[in-house]
């Protein structure tokens, strides 16, 4: 490992002074899956250090052992010129190690104020909280960051993109030495983004090690100083940014180069369409919303945060039903009051949240993929194991799930391969249409890529499916008309002839 | 509209101590109706009374609840701390030395509950688990080496204590009736509890510990001592519970709970205590317990067989989880659409507002 870093490293003229914190090559294995392979890398004072790579290469898990969340298998943890076997978390608190994790890792039961205060508040080794205390620490984090959050709200009430600002204002609340950040945008507004990375460079100038992990290459190129690749639990390489493109970077990430999706519009015209909606209401989060989705085709559904497109699906899926308005499947009408109901009825929905809405995190992958699908298995309500057992090993073969075994808990997985379990939940009920809620969200490139791919050849069997996306390009790559959503209504439709990212961009933001 | 009415109806399913003041007043309309005899003063002072003992219990449960586990051993370490501390101090001596007793309970109590801590971390089996073997252990140990005979001659200066009154009224009928005056460190305690959860780090670090475990270790929470924490505590409390018990009954009888568990499960749950952990309050467990006791103590007025007794408090049990399943259910809703979107403003309002448009 040491030869490559020195080997990539060497060009470039000012070597900083002694690192931060540094992996001395850590090596992580969770039963047989090796998550780390003998990693080493190094974080310096002001610099931000992005790691990047394809899902499931070990990016979690090394900064998840620099701050004591898992202990190593081998190797050792470097901070500030001292060597640790391992790391407790408090112990890395106090050693100015502060991690905002991809899973946000917050108290659902504490309000932000008390979740942003409650780390300042135990290493200061503080007895008593007072709470203009706790409010003025939380005050000073949101505001260091520039948003707007509501401090008073249970983290668990907050909307997901909330709850990752909270994340991160609980992450600035501290003075801190090394700051890692695991995936810190994947729910964030562009403005938010900018607010963050304004933030992340004033640490940086005071002197914070910072280590970044995202999959959005844009961000990858515009806050780093440098650039750490990894492939199944090695660091491959190390780099200026400047060193890279955006092909070169995905291509040393996924070992293989990636291409966009060309389809052409299978849409079967002469059968009724898999969904339509009529008068669609719930007051006060949408009302008169129209749509059809023909079988084999892919809408989209896009429009700002808060603009009632969540609410929309969650309502044809059940979770929060319409008051009002006709909803037919393949021209069936139907009365969506329940998840049950829609289940029945053939749709689909991956949500939002898949941490919580989705999937059963403690239960083995193998049951998560059944989970819904468990009815086309009985007979007479009699399950049949075997059968359903190959269906699941099936799918997740299909869906080129890595794991080590359908045994493990879906806690184990990356992002990429757990929605792509979600995913597979679906389609092995068969539904009529799927809904997917940002399916692509906190998803590396080569997953994301075959996601779509998916989703495209269900489609070309006939599945309508609806997507819901902040990601433009995504929408315009992958859909055959895209709806556009603002105040809880449909306002607009832009056809696959018009569908550019532009013409997109100005219909949701008009 | 109907939709808005229904939303509020939730809200107040939600609000669990509201909900169980209005059961409260419900049942006392109840008794005011089928049995206006018993509103006395003395009810009101045997409700009291009935409750001090289950209310110190139930809040022991509470921090354990509160921090994602459970603990059933609670009787059984108030039996053993009060029972060997009536066996422990001296018979004689002066008034002044009542707090010896309870002193000496409560460290039994934090004794035991460190075994209950040592069990819970050490073998790593969940608290339900580890405090029903403890519970057996404990009451083996208690009838093995300490006895289990009925003393009913309790020491002199906790009998004086335990006849002492805070207030003496005339009773309904002949003679007074009394409030002891244990009422007294029974209310500090759950006050001080109450400060503690709220007010300390250690005490937001237990409602950390109970929303996730997980999230509150790497949010710095140090997982081993705050369960020593909890269940230390917890042991305390039940001590003090039992020999509160021990002196106002005046008797120290080891059987003396048994089966008591429902009571004070159904109180803390009824109060809002989220069971798996994470949310709960003081407050909420003195409304559970006076509920509890004052269906108790209502039945027989209200004429329903006193068989009935532990399937009602069953039954409670039930609708406090049902609420609690209810109550996660409820989340807020905002507006998404526009304020002004025309299918937002009811008709004859608008109306009004083109009216005073037009007188301007
Ligand atoms: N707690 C765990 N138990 C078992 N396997 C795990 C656990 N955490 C991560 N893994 C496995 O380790 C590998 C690396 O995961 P992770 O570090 O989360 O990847 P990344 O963050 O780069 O997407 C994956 O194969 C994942 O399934
Ligand atoms: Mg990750």
């Amino acid at each position: 490992m040491a030869d490559v870093m020195a080997g990539t490293t060497a060009g470039t003229a000012s070597e900083p002074t002694a690192p931060v914190v540094a992996a001395r090559s850590l090596t992580k294995a969770f039963g047989g899956v090796l998550a780390l392979d003998a990693a080493s890398t190094a974080f310096s004072a002001g610099e931000v250090h992005c790691l990047a790579g394809e899902n499931g290469c070990g990016k979690s898990t090394l900064i998840k052992i620099l701050s004591g969340v898992h202990p190593p298998t081998s190797g050792t943890i470097e901070v500030g010129g001292s060597s640790y076997g391992h790391l407790a978390p408090r112990q890395a608190l106090d050693l100015g190690i502060e991690v905002i994790y991809q899973d946000f890792s917050l108290l659902p039961n504490l309000t932000a104020a008390e979740n942003i205060a409650l780390p300042s508040f135990l290493t200061h080794r503080r007895r008593f909280v007072a709470r203009a205390a706790v409010d003025a620490i939380a005050e000073q984090a949101v505001a260091r960051l520039g948003v707007d959050l509501d401090l008073r709200t249970p983290v668990g009430d907050l909307t997901v993109a909330d709850r990752q600002l909270c994340a991160i204002a609980r992450a600035l609340a501290h003075d801190t030495r090394f700051l890692a950040m695991d995936e810190p945008t994947t729910t964030l507004t562009w403005r938010e983004v900018d607010a963050l990375f304004d933030a992340v460079r004033r640490l940086r100038d005071d002197g914070v090690a910072i280590a970044f992990i995202s999959h959005k290459l844009q961000e990858v190129f515009s806050i780093a100083d440098r650039v750490s690749i990894m492939r199944n639990g090695r660091i491959v390489a190390t780099g200026r940014p400047e060193e890279y493109t955006h092909s070169s970077l995905t291509e040393s990430m996924t070992g293989r180069a990636t291409s966009a999706l060309a389809r052409e519009t299978p849409t079967w015209r002469d059968k009724p369409p898999a969904l339509e909606v009529r008068g669609l209401e719930r007051l006060p989060l949408f009302t008169g919303v129209d749509l059809a989705v023909g079988q084999g085709e892919i809408v989209g559904l896009a429009g700002l945060l808060g603009s009632g497109r969540t609410e929309i699906a969650e309502a044809l899926a059940g979770v929060l039903p319409a008051t009002s308005g006709t909803v037919l499947v393949r021209g069936r009408p139907t009365r969506i009051r329940t998840v049950t109901d829609a289940v029945e009825a053939g749709i689909g929905y991956v949500p939002e949240d898949r941490l919580t809405q989705g999937l059963f995190l403690d239960q083995p992958i193998g049951d998560n993929v059944l989970a819904t699908g468990i009815g086309s298995f009985a007979r007479f309500s009699v399950t049949r194991p075997q059968r359903m057992a190959r269906a699941a090993a099936g799918i997740v073969h299909s869906l080129r799930i890595k794991a080590a075994s359908l045994q493990d808990s879906i806690r184990t997985l990356s992002g990429g391969n757990a929605q792509r379990v979600l995913i597979g939940k679906w389609l092995i009920g068969r539904p009529k249409v799927l809904i997917l809620n940002g399916p692509t969200v906190g998803v590396d490139v080569g997953s994301k890529f075959d996601i779509l791919s998916l989703l495209h050849a269900e489609s070309l069997k006939g599945l309508g499916v609806l997507i819901i996306s902040d990601d433009l390009p995504e929408l315009v790559s992958t859909c055959d008309r895209v709806l556009v959503v603002r105040n809880g209504r449909v306002v607009s439709e832009v056809d696959r002839r018009d569908l550019t990212e532009k013409a997109l961009l100005e219909a949701v933001a008009a | 509209m109907k939709a808005a009415g229904a939303s509020r109806w939730r809200r107040v399913a939600g609000d669990q101590e509201l909900l169980l003041l209005v059961l409260l007043g419900l049942l006392l309309v109840a008794v005011a109706a089928r049995a206006p005899e018993v509103l006395t003063v003395d009810t009101l002072f045997n409700v009291a009374r009935e409750s001090m003992v289950t209310l110190v219990f139930a809040v022991a449960v509470l921090i354990v609840i509160i921090s994602g586990g459970i603990d059933v051993s609670f009787l059984a370490v108030g039996i053993f701390a009060a029972y060997s501390a009536v066996s422990l101090v001296p018979q004689e001596g002066p008034a002044a030395t009542a707090w010896l007793p309870f002193a000496v309970a409560v460290a039994i109590g934090v004794a035991l509950g460190l075994v209950n801590a040592a069990v819970v971390l050490g073998a790593g089996v969940s608290t339900l688990i580890a405090t029903l073997a403890t519970s057996a252990v404990f009451l083996g140990v208690l009838f093995a080496f300490v006895g289990g005979t009925v003393v009913n001659s309790i020491p002199e200066p906790l009998r004086v204590l335990g006849s002492t009154s805070l207030l003496e009224l005339p009773a309904a009928g002949r003679g007074t009736t009394r409030l002891s005056v244990l009422v007294l460190p029974v209310l500090v305690v759950c006050a001080a509890t109450a400060a503690f959860l709220r007010w300390t780090v250690a005490g937001r670090s237990i409602f950390a510990m109970g929303g996730d475990r997980e999230a509150a270790r790497r949010a710095g929470v140090a997982i081993g001592p705050t369960v020593v924490l909890v269940f230390a505590l917890s042991g305390a409390l039940a001590g003090l519970a039992g020999m509160t018990h021990v002196a106002l009954s005046g008797r120290a009888d080891p059987t003396t709970f048994f089966g008591g568990e429902l009571n004070v499960l159904a109180a803390v749950v009824l109060g809002g205590a989220l069971i798996s952990g994470g949310r709960g309050s003081v407050r909420g467990t003195v409304l559970g317990v006076l509920l509890i006791t004052c269906i108790r103590s209502s039945l027989i007025p209200l004429g329903i067989p006193p068989v009935w007794q532990e399937a009602v408090i069953g039954s409670l049990l039930i609708l406090g989880v049902v609420l609690q399943a209810l109550a996660s259910r409820v989340k807020p809703v905002r507006a998404i659409l526009d304020p002004a979107d025309p299918v937002l403003a009811p008709a004859p309002l608008r109306r009004d507002v083109v009216e005073a448009g037009d007188a301007r």
